[in-house]
């Protein structure tokens, strides 16, 4: 068998491999998300009529999965590899086989199956029909049908890709813990990433003001609001939104929010969430 | 010419569970649609993959038969012209028509004749519609948004004797491309009706779910724990089914097998082996899709993914006893139990206080749910209760505490037992009825197939708990929802006549180990040959006050008058105090005389008054252990 491919080799392969299938290749969104699919290249572009492919690396951030390092499968941040194909050719399950060979994987010598697996996000306003993808018995992707988002029926049905970057390359290189990953050649995951897992499960489940976090959602809150309000600022309400999120996260991991409370304020994000669905959907209609 | 059919709908991976429901559904429908249209033939298979539905009828004609209708035109007797005018409508001409004598007189007719359709034409118009009418429990659009189904549909076949039958689903045309299995064989392979499932064969799939069960049982060479419901699963997410033994090391053993088994058959699908005293092997069964592992790839990844989860869990396990459980009661105040009834801080405190009125175990029931917050629980979601249980024992906490604990959310199922102990059957009954109640006051009752909350099976749970683990403290029974429930045990899972059922639950329910005991009462007098004649007595009775809008009135002994009605008097109080095994012999001939003899409706407003009451007397008799006017018989009168 030939040597396994690194972490960013890994990620090199298949970004090559969607350009090659007409992908726009993004970079990372800049803000604090805990999924590939609430950044703005899939939660607003899966809207509207125009078809729309992209892939893109997504840090995603889950501050109640840290585990200060500790655990050898658990992150606090992990890396998706998100592929948006809008609409959804039929062949796209093959090309996503085809993305797994890209990455090394001899499907003659392994065994993979699609298990029913569909995806909701109540926040988002957003659902999808699909499955988790076992390979040898490891969930490597999601593979989802969006059909709703924003609260809106999608007028193209994408299909959305999602690699969980970090388990892939363990199997790859068949390694038990993801801090054993070789990053790229003699440089492992943990001299990387291991100091940011152990400081974060800190900063989350211990020291996060929990005041502060609470003014910050308002102040989010508001200013989403009073963005929604104008032309113009569709984007960056959704900013808005995606920091409302992550205090939301953050005040989770900290055990701050009650019973009685989150479903208010879950309740906030959602209106959001839905509001720039529709801010965005308005201004799609307003340019055909 | 009798012809055989062949339908294959393609698709992507389709959810094992839905796949035999769906399978039926197809096979009904197509079979109204040959015998609707008149088409002949029968189906003779269905089968299905996770890829694939298909549907296999033979003697099919190749065309309907032609029908004939003889259509009345206007009378003869109007003339030619008239006669002209119909045959134009019936688009022939006047010296086709035939006369026809009915009772109104002479009439110019026509012998029309419709022309049978071609098979494949009524097919290819119908199947579109047909599959896209199978029912699934929830559906996608990929294409259009009218069009929707489990999955997206990706070829079609569809053969009637060699010839396509053409139609269009969402941009798939039918036609007689299959697809092979995704790895073992090849896309698009075309076929025939008799090489189909060969050619399948070739490409990697076995369309016969019965023989990848067997493939799957032949290929496994250990003990393995039963478990019907996984082979199931494992049969349906396969198209070429292969077991492999992997093994796992014998240190994880010291984890409660509970844990290692949930691990094992919920998130790995992974069937569990057992040694030679049926005590679980570290070693376990996977399934793969596909025809082999030469290298030992797929063994060794499995094996990998266990020794991570499995690791997980001894770290879970760990990690959870720093906490005790009774440290985690405060916590359960940030875990919702649903969003309008609070926090489960605030269900446990209702469950504590409902078990000390039982008289049950109050330290089970303070600590039942501290495992909530627990990290195995909270990744092995199905561990819930059996968790906290073993903790609790993990912690010192007496026998009847943990094993309430473990048990409190049996049964699960219908066939799942009830809790072992006392303690447990009262705990889990408190739990289940404080879920009931408390769903059922805000409002959340379950409706057609969605009952989020379980309701239907916590209902039952409380029903089966009562009768079979012979609780005698049970709070109290009310409410249409738990009344269909109990009813429901009697009836169906208990085999009770439903008429019998209807008759003792009118009597009262609230205690339902009474109700059983009067349910066995009646099942037996029931087989008596005077029972069913009094029964039917009592129908009509029953009738005969509501009727007469009969409420309540004052029996007058000296009103009677002698004969039938005195005699009818004198056996309902000759035989009071006996029990009804013995009564009904005795009274059955005066009640029938009775009726004979007696005008319930006498002219005498008083005497009639008094009759009433008099059958009304006779009725309330027996109130306590039945309402026997519910019993279906058959001489209804």
């Amino acid at each position: 068998m030939s040597t396994p491919l690194t972490f960013q080799e890994t990620v090199l392969r298949l970004k090559q491999y969607w350009s090659d299938r007409g992908c726009i290749l993004q970079e990372p969104y800049d803000v604090e998300v805990g999924a590939g699919t609430m950044a703005p290249e899939t939660f607003l572009r899966v809207l509207g009529p125009q078809p729309y492919s992209v892939a893109y690396v997504q840090p995603s951030r889950r501050p109640a999965d840290g585990r200060y390092g500790d655990n050898p499968n658990r992150l606090y941040k992990h890396q998706q590899l998100q592929v948006i194909l809008k609409p959804a050719p039929t062949d796209v399950i093959d090309q996503y086989l085809g993305s797994l060979k890209a990455i090394g994987i001899d499907l003659s010598k392994h065994d993979i199956k699609f298990e029913e697996d569909n995806w909701e996000a109540p926040t988002l306003g957003a659902w999808g029909i699909g499955w988790q993808v076992m390979l040898d018995g490891l969930e490597i992707s999601q593979f989802t049908y969006f059909q709703q988002c924003g609260g809106f029926e999608l007028d193209l049905v994408p299909a959305e890709l999602t690699y969980g970057l970090e388990r892939i390359v363990a199997f790859l290189q068949n390694v038990d813990s993801v801090y054993d990953i070789e990053w790229t050649r003699g440089v492992q995951y943990r001299t990387v990433r291991h100091l940011e897992e152990y400081e974060f499960s800190k900063y989350n489940f211990e020291l996060a003001d929990v005041g502060m976090l609470w003014q910050l959602f308002d102040l989010h809150e508001k200013e989403c609001q009073r963005l929604l309000k104008m032309p113009d600022t569709v984007l960056p309400a959704y900013d808005q939104v995606l920091k409302c999120s992550h205090v939301f996260n953050l005040l989770d991991s900290r055990g701050a929010i009650s019973v009685t409370e989150r479903v208010g304020v879950i309740g906030r994000v959602r209106k959001l969430a839905l509001g720039v669905a529709t801010a965005w959907m308005k201004r799609n209609e307003a340019a055909a | 010419m009798s012809l055989p059919f062949l339908l294959e709908i393609g698709t992507e991976e389709i959810p094992d569970w839905m796949i035999i429901p769906a399978l039926n559904n197809l096979q009904d429908m197509f079979q109204a649609l040959l015998d609707q249209h008149v088409l002949g033939g029968k189906v003779t298979a269905v089968d299905a993959t996770p890829r694939r539905l298909v549907l296999r009828a033979e003697g099919l004609l190749d065309r309907q038969a032609d029908v004939e209708e003889l259509v009345l035109g206007p009378p003869t007797s109007v003339g030619a012209g008239a006669a002209a005018g119909f045959a134009k409508k019936m688009g022939t001409t006047a010296d086709q028509l035939v006369t026809q004598s009915t009772a109104k007189g002479e009439y110019f007719s026509f012998a029309k004749r419709t022309q049978g359709q071609a098979t494949s034409a009524v097919l290819a118009r119908e199947l579109p519609n047909l599959i896209l009418k199978i029912q699934w429990p929830k559906t996608m659009y990929w294409n259009d948004k009218a069009t929707r189904f489990i999955r997206p549909i990706r070829w079609l076949v569809a053969l009637l004797g060699d010839a396509v039958v053409p139609f269009e689903i969402a941009g798939v045309k039918s036609g007689n491309i299959t697809f092979g299995h995704r790895i073992l064989g090849k896309p698009s392979i075309s076929v025939t009706i008799q090489d189909f499932e060969d050619q399948l064969r070739t490409n990697g799939v076995i369309l016969s779910a019965n023989e990848r069960r067997e493939k799957i049982e032949a290929g496994i060479s250990v003990r393995i724990k039963p478990d019907p419901d996984l082979l199931h699963t494992l049969t349906y997410i396969t198209e070429f089914p292969t077991p492999i033994l992997g093994s796992f090391d014998r240190s994880y053993l010291d984890l409660p097998q509970e844990v290692l088994v949930t691990v094992m058959r919920h998130h790995q699908k992974y069937l569990s082996v057992e040694d030679a005293d049926g005590k679980l092997a570290p070693h376990f069964i996977a399934v793969m899709n596909t025809n082999a592992d030469p290298d030992g790839l797929v063994r060794h990844g499995n094996e990998r993914v266990l020794r991570a989860r499995f690791n997980d869990a001894r770290f879970f396990w760990d990690q959870d006893q720093k906490k005790a459980l009774t440290a985690r009661l405060e916590d359960l105040k940030t875990v919702t139990f649903q969003a309008k009834l609070g926090s489960y801080y605030d269900k446990t405190m209702r469950v504590v206080e409902l078990v000390k009125q039982l008289g049950g175990d109050e330290r089970a029931a303070l600590l039942c749910k501290c495992d909530l917050t627990s990290d195995m629980v909270k990744e092995f979601t199905d561990l819930q209760g059996i968790v906290g249980g073993l903790y609790a024992q993990a912690q010192g906490e007496p026998e009847d505490v943990w094993r309430a604990i473990y048990d409190h959310y049996k049964p699960l199922s219908m066939e799942d037992q009830i809790p072992s102990t006392a303690a447990g059957r009262i705990l889990s009954l408190a739990d289940k009825y404080d879920t009931l109640v408390e769903c059922l006051k805000v409002g959340m009752t379950p409706t057609g197939s969605r009952d989020p909350f379980g309701l239907r099976r916590a209902a039952q749970g409380i029903v089966r708990i009562i009768v079979e683990g012979r609780v005698t403290s049970a709070p109290p029974l009310e409410g249409e929802f738990l009344r269909d429930r109990v009813e429901y045990y009697f009836r169906d899972v208990r085999g009770f006549a439903y008429d019998e059922v209807r008759a003792c639950m009118a009597a009262g329910w609230a205690d339902l180990l009474e109700l059983e005991t009067r349910l066995v009462r009646v099942q037996a007098v029931r087989l008596t040959p005077d029972f069913e004649p009094i029964a039917a007595s009592f129908k009509r009775i029953k009738n005969i006050l509501k009727q007469a809008q009969f409420s309540d009135s004052t029996f007058h002994a000296n009103l009677l008058e002698p004969g039938p009605e005195r005699d009818l008097y004198e056996a309902i109080l000759g035989t009071q105090g006996q029990p009804l095994e013995s009564r009904i012999g005795p009274l059955r001939p005066k009640v029938d005389l009775f009726f004979d003899k007696v005008l319930v409706n006498a002219p005498d407003p008083n005497i009639r008054l008094n009759r009433l009451a008099l059958l009304h007397n006779l009725l309330t008799e027996f109130s306590d252990l039945a309402d026997f006017s519910e019993i279906v018989t058959e001489r209804q009168s």
